[in-house]
């Protein structure tokens, strides 16, 4: 579990260009941070920069008492623009090989897929399903592992309403047994959270 | 069952899947050891003593068919961000997907390879020996295979580089192996060569997850 993000003084760029720079935040166990900002100011690339995928030209990122590389192969979970859904295997193959690759087990995969609405649709191809259907089923990967941080980018934008309450239901709940979120949305969060700006 | 085991059934899934990848291979493999007799020359004296080297060369193209796409799928969709994140190391990540490569393609070329020697003439004492090179000599082209498409991340027109990189990091195993397989249909010394190829199966193993690894991070970034 881990017990909170710190990132200091963080600067990205991309190429030649300089996205931020003295960027701060502390989230706290329980709590969600919703980071806005324009397209392109940066707020895929500092999920990335926490996740450890992406080197940030300067500053730094600590999980409190947890080692970085120990934080990000337990304790976080992403969901980006690309899902890393195999378009040809079935969901139940890919939910089930996520959930088991992130430390879940097969239960916790069948109970996510409950919860997101899914059971109906686990024995398609992946290729089969609407835009929608395809982020609730990445989403339920987030349910179904026991991971404390969550990276979000543009959670929710393709799903309905009905689903974006659902997925909400979710978030407050992993809010509520000590886990932390950070999502990327141009939306605002169906949760209580904190708006942080990036790049202004 | 652990996360090396999770993922290596995951790709060994992905390479048997749709688009058939070994049975690709094994028709490639058939084309290719049909084809060279014919540049050759069909004399059969002629070809059972070129049969060890084409059907040994052979292998070493048909390992390079299903390469391109070894990284390159899962970077594009993004699963090769959630491979950065699990329980396992990226070299481990390599390891299994090289592994599971040689299993989809590489084991099953190895079996071909003796009955596409046979067919060509060579003479059926070498067929042990053959078989011992494919299977090792397949490990290395997986793995150095592998390695060019992990270093061809990102580029556009990845096929062809990916066997630009590849093919010279071939030279070796093909000359050792072939030498190997030339002796022994010679009825000379031939142990020598075996070892060599295989200190370089051992060496390819051992290094290259490394570099696939620096690679991925790299592409990622």
């Amino acid at each position: 579990m881990l017990r909170v993000v710190r990132i200091q003084d963080l600067a990205i760029s991309r190429g030649e260009r300089r996205l931020f720079s003295g960027f701060n935040l502390q989230v706290e166990p329980g709590e969600a941070v919703a980071l806005t900002g324009r397209n392109g100011a940066g707020k895929t690339s500092l999920l990335r920069a926490v996740a450890g995928l992406l080197r940030p030209e300067a500053g730094a990122i600590s999980f409190g008492d947890t080692e970085p590389e120990t934080a990000r192969a337990e304790h976080l979970h992403m969901v980006g623009h690309h899902d890393g859904l195999k378009s040809t295997r079935t969901a139940w193959e890919e939910l089930r090989f996520q959930t088991l690759w992130t430390g879940g087990s097969e239960a916790s995969a069948r109970d996510a897929a409950q919860i997101m609405d899914l059971k109906r649709l686990l024995d398609l191809e992946v290729r089969r399903l609407s835009a929608g259907q395809r982020r609730r089923l990445a989403l339920a990967r987030l349910a179904a592992s026991p991971r404390s941080l969550w990276l979000l980018d543009e959670p929710m934008a393709p799903l309905d309403a009905g689903h974006r309450s659902a997925f909400g239901a979710v978030m407050a709940g992993h809010l509520a047994g000590g886990g932390m979120i950070m999502a990327a949305v141009h939306d605002p969060l169906p949760v209580p959270c904190r708006t942080v700006e990036v790049g202004a | 069952m652990s996360a090396f085991l999770i993922l290596l059934r995951r790709e060994l899934a992905l390479a048997w899947g749709k688009g058939g990848g070994p049975l690709i291979a094994l028709a490639f493999y058939a084309g290719v050891v049909t084809l060279l007799p014919m540049a050759a020359g069909r004399a059969p004296e002629k070809l059972a003593a070129v049969a060890p080297g084409i059907a040994w060369l052979a292998l070493a193209l048909s390992a390079l068919l299903s390469l391109e796409r070894l990284f390159e799928r899962d970077y594009e969709d993004g699963a090769l961000d959630l491979l950065a994140l699990g329980p396992a190391s990226l070299e481990a990540v390599a390891v299994a997907k090289c592994l599971a490569q040689w299993l989809a393609s590489g084991a099953p070329l190895a079996l071909a390879a003796p009955v596409a020697a046979l067919a060509l003439g060579a003479d059926p004492k070498i067929i042990p020996l053959l078989v011992l090179c494919a299977l090792a000599g397949g490990l290395a082209f997986a793995f150095l295979g592998g390695l060019g498409a992990s270093l061809a991340l990102g580029s556009r027109r990845g096929g062809l580089l990916v066997a630009v990189i590849v093919l010279p990091l071939y030279v070796p195993p093909v000359i050792f192996g072939a030498g190997a397989l030339d002796a022994l249909s010679a009825d000379l010394p031939w142990t020598a060569g075996l070892w060599l190829m295989l200190a370089y199966c051992t060496a390819a193993v051992a290094l290259s997850p490394l570099a696939m690894a620096a690679a991925c991070r790299n592409a990622l970034d």
